[in-house]
């Protein structure tokens, strides 16, 4: 990439014989940091290092810590106890002009152009006139913006604003990088971008933080820190944290519709501590000392395939914290059967929505049947969320008709919208009322009463394990209670149909397995789930799935078809959804 | 590191400021459209000088002297005689505030007038205690006139022992424009220096924009600088367009020099920028930062201030917390420079009091504003 490589002091070259943290740009040791009116510690005693020149991964579910750690390298926050060294120095008192930090909003002024944004971080960074059209032209190169260098920061795009971002950070060769949460809310595409342009700092002698809720991401790491609850569960090479759970993870093929069902008696077998849908198959992770079960085991016909499978950083975290929920789920058991029906439960039928000259969604058209889980998949501001709140009755379509549950959305919206449970993207309870007084209010806004209303209330209470919480405001809770208690307050009503908006967005892995074991009970019961996700692998769990990519259906199909228009025979979801997207650009580029 | 004050830092900040500024519009209506609307509010909207009052009079005799007093009312400029009746019949009009008040010449006025003495009645809504004062002292002045001329015409020496013969100094004819739209001004530049400065930084906290400064070698100090050396621009500027629309537009006089005038603003910008750069270091929040600065800076102002309410007239607890307002110091400053002149000697000690509050502020703001985010 040419850059030229930051002038590293000697002393940051590790001689022969000394250890990591004797090289490291930067360093925390015991550190301990309380916030006031939690009751737990943000972090606890965390010790680890940045090396220059390798990637290191701060790895955790959200409120686990990451971003308190980063600012306080960055000096931004005074640990209660321990140390943080940035340079040799205190992190409060060091040279800031040789960090880059890219806080999670990346901190740019959006009512300032892209050429002034970069132009006020070089002066603030101190980088010297001469050197500053040689740094421009090289940014403005790699990230792709000089066609945007008069476009307002907040008229970008946000994978355009995350590079814009990471520029900023850059405009002065840093020797240290701290980027937190640098993908979230992108679009795989633009994620896997940044990462190697990160990646290629890093070969020029950086160092560089990368925090990131997606384990995937870990995995490509040098090194990683795994934080959990502001512990530290992991430090060193990934690879060897994943060589931990290495022999222990099989994929099993199990045909037709049956997957569900299997995986639940799969994970109710205490030897076997994780499992998910993949496609057509299912992946287990078995326990440390026991056997990998037959095919009799796990109910399926003799001689069903059951080979080896690549253990993931996921399966190794999830091993690290004890393994995942067991099969059933309390909540799929207690709800209703929804009756057998030929008809569809779900149709969109050429669903178009204009916003003036812009079409936020073009023809969307597809059928799920009852008891089915339906994927919407594509990058963000894609049309996902305009197509789903048409479904729901909340955006009227310009063009196009839709039905949920056999109720036409222009005629019985009423009627359609009592069918269905909605679970909305971002937390869209009342945060001041109490868990019980939420679950008092949705109960009564689907018209549930008394017996009925107070048995479904306990239900739920007792299916998410709310009762600690009960009497706090909602909004006060962990991410992850509050994702329980908004799906509770979805299918307090038992509809026959449920939409699910990013349900498992910013969750840690045992919140979002707990969920789906959730989601694939209730389908068993006959209920019908349309969800979206960012989480590629999550998509494996749908029947069906669209990709859609500016406002148009680019393909659908089961997981395993969409995984074969990648083109490659070990194709992850995510690999084809990058394939299927830039074979989408070059199209529109011909055109 | 590159020292605590850098000019490339410092102008790159001034830029950034700069460019937001005159990119945001709501910066350009408080600093530019308020000032116009408060100006003719207060400049043809509130009117504080007594106008001619509707009034109605009871003449329960019929001598010739009632009848001379009742013409006096007539005649007279303060009054318009709306009504006349008896009392049972006009207060309906008293209480719906038709009239604002009854003049009563009672029965046997005659006969008292031609003894030496003469006693009315006066009947007004006390609900309103302003005007019931006015008209109460207004209607007993037309009467002294009244029973003065008579006596003079009859050769009767019946004046009041002592006369007052009162002469306004500086504003003859009372108007209290000339004392509202100087105060107008006080109001825009605690809109300018107090809210508009505790919105900017608390907006920068609440984009994550701040976070990000932070982490580069950018000086808190610096930092500050940079928000008050543009708004405090801003605040002379609109300063100076209320000024010229005073003279120019409400001919209010403008007796002192524009020297003193832009002395007697900087220091009052001074406490009010510090309060600005104090509220938004402590809450952080768009939102609640313009509610505490309405709170603690405009109302105030409004007031406490000796703008639109006498300080001298207020209870005396109140008079000791108007002490704490910094606008209480500027407004005296600001009548005087427009309607009497330059008196240092008055401006002086104000000029003190309102450097001595920009020091309390701006120390505990440098102090609020750490390098931190928690």
């Amino acid at each position: 990439m040419g850059q030229p490589a930051p002038d590293i002091p000697p002393a940051d070259i590790p001689p022969a014989g000394m250890t990591v943290a004797d090289c490291a740009v930067a360093s925390v040791q015991g550190l301990t940091k309380r916030f006031a009116g939690q009751p737990a510690p943000a972090l606890d005693a965390v010790s680890m290092a940045i090396v220059p020149g390798r990637m290191t991964g701060l790895v955790g579910p959200d409120g686990a810590g990451k971003t308190t750690l980063i600012r306080i390298l960055a000096g931004l926050i005074d640990p209660d106890a321990g140390q943080a060294r940035v340079f040799g120095r205190p992190a409060t008192d060091t040279d800031r002009s040789m960090i880059g930090y890219m806080p999670q909003r990346f901190g740019l002024y959006e009512d300032l152009t892209v050429m002034e944004n970069l132009r006020l971080y070089a002066d603030l960074r101190g980088l010297a006139p001469a050197d500053r059209a040689a740094s421009f032209d090289r940014l403005l190169d790699f990230t792709d913006l000089r066609r945007f260098t008069a476009r307002l920061a907040g008229n970008l795009s946000g994978g355009m604003k995350q590079k814009l971002g990471l520029a900023c950070a850059m405009v002065r060769a840093p020797r240290l990088l701290l980027l937190d949460e640098p993908g979230v809310g992108v679009d795989p595409v633009s994620r896997r971008e940044l990462w190697q342009m990160v990646k290629d700092l890093a070969t020029d002698g950086i160092g560089v933080l990368w925090s990131t809720a997606y384990l995937d991401e870990a995995e490509k790491c040098d090194s990683v820190t795994l934080l959990n609850e502001g512990r530290v569960l992991y430090d060193g090479p990934p690879q060897a944290l994943t060589d931990r759970v290495r022999d222990r993870v099989v994929r099993v093929a199990v045909p037709g519709a049956g997957r569900r069902v299997t995986l639940q008696h799969a994970l109710d077998d205490p030897a076997i501590l994780d499992g998910t849908v993949q496609g057509d198959a299912l992946r287990l992770m078995v326990a440390a000392d026991a056997p990998v079960p037959s095919a009799a085991a796990l109910g399926l016909a003799p001689g069903s395939l059951i080979e080896p499978a690549r253990p993931r950083f996921e399966d190794a975290f999830i091993d690290l914290l004890g393994g995942g929920p067991s099969g059933t789920s309390q909540l799929a058991q207690n709800y209703r059967q929804i009756p057998e029906s030929d008809a569809p439960a779900i149709v969109a039928d050429r669903l178009t929505r204009r916003f003036g000259e812009f079409t936020a969604a073009d023809h969307v058209s597809f059928t799920v049947p009852r008891g089915q889980i339906f994927g919407l998949l594509g990058p963000n501001g894609a049309g996902k969320s305009t197509t789903f709140k048409m479904l729901c009755g909340l955006l009227t379509p310009s063009e196009g008709t839709g039905a949920v549950a056999g109720f036409d959305l222009r005629r019985a919206k009423a009627d359609a919208r009592q069918s269905l449970g909605y679970m909305a993207q971002k937390f869209s309870l009342y945060g001041d009322l109490s868990v019980r007084q939420n679950l008092n209010f949705f109960a009564g806004t689907y018209g549930l009463r008394g017996a009925a209303a107070r048995d479904a209330i306990d239900r739920a209470i007792a299916v998410f394990h709310l009762d600690r919480y009960l009497n706090a405001n909602s909004g006060t809770m962990p991410l992850g209670f509050k994702q329980r208690l908004a799906l509770a307050c979805a299918v307090l009503h038992q509809p026959p149909v449920l939409f699910l908006d990013e349900p498992t967005s910013g969750v840690d892995p045992l919140v979002r397995r707990e969920f789906w074991t959730h989601i694939n009970g209730m389908v068993e019961k006959g209920v019908t789930v349309l969800v979206t996700t960012h989480f590629m692998d999550e998509a494996e769990y749908c029947d069906r799935a669209t990709l859609i990519y500016r406002a148009r259906q680019i393909a659908t199909g089961t997981p395993d078809e969409l995984k074969a228009l990648a083109g490659k025979s070990d194709a992850t979801m995510e690999d084809a959804f990058i394939a299927l997207i830039e074979a989408s650009d070059m199209q529109r580029e011909a055109a | 590191m590159s020292g605590l004050f850098n000019p490339r830092r410092f102008t790159a900040m001034l830029v950034k400021e700069g460019l937001q500024i005159a990119r945001d519009p709501s910066t350009f209506l408080i600093a530019f459209v308020l000032p116009i609307l408060l100006l003719f509010l207060f400049g043809y909207g509130v009117n504080l000088d007594t106008a001619r009052s509707r009034i109605g009079i009871v003449q329960a005799d019929g001598s010739q002297a009632a009848q001379s007093l009742a013409g006096a009312y007539q005649g007279s400029q303060w009054f318009d005689v709306v009504a006349t009746g008896t009392v049972s019949q006009l207060s309906p009009d008293l209480v719906a505030g038709r009239i604002r008040g009854i003049v009563v010449i009672p029965d046997g006025f005659g006969r008292q007038v031609a003894q030496g003495g003469g006693t009315i009645q006066v009947l007004t809504d006390g609900s309103m205690p302003n005007t019931a004062s006015f008209i109460g002292a207004y209607a007993e002045g037309v009467r002294a006139t009244w029973a003065a001329a008579r006596g003079a015409g009859r050769g009767m020496v019946a004046a009041p022992p002592i006369q007052t013969a009162a002469r306004f100094w500086f504003n003859p004819e009372l108007k209290s424009r000339y004392n509202l739209v100087p105060g107008a001004i006080a109001v825009v530049m605690t809109m300018v220096g107090t809210l508009l400065t505790a919105l900017v930084i608390a907006r920068e906290w609440e984009r994550g924009t701040l976070e990000a400064l932070m982490a580069t070698p950018v000086g808190m100090a610096e930092f500050i600088a940079t928000k008050v050396v543009p708004y405090f621009l801003l605040a002379l500027g609109s300063m100076t367009l209320c000024t010229v629309l005073a003279i120019f537009v409400f001919g209010v006089p403008f007796r002192g020099s524009p020297l003193a005038l832009l002395a007697i603003a900087s220091t009052f910008l001074f406490p009010a920028l510090g309060q600005g750069l104090l509220i938004s270091a402590a809450t952080k929040n768009q939102f609640v930062a313009s509610q505490v600065a309405l709170l603690s800076a405009f109302l105030p102002t409004m007031l406490l201030s000796g703008f639109l309410f006498e300080i001298s007239s207020m209870p005396k607890p109140i008079q000791a917390i108007t002490y704490l307002v910094p606008s209480r110091y500027l407004i005296p400053q600001l009548q005087t420079v427009f309607i009497a002149g330059d008196d240092w000697g008055l401006f002086l000690p104000d000029m003190a009091a309102l450097i001595g509050f920009g020091l309390v502020f701006f120390i505990l703001a440098v102090r609020a504003t750490r390098r931190r985010i928690a």
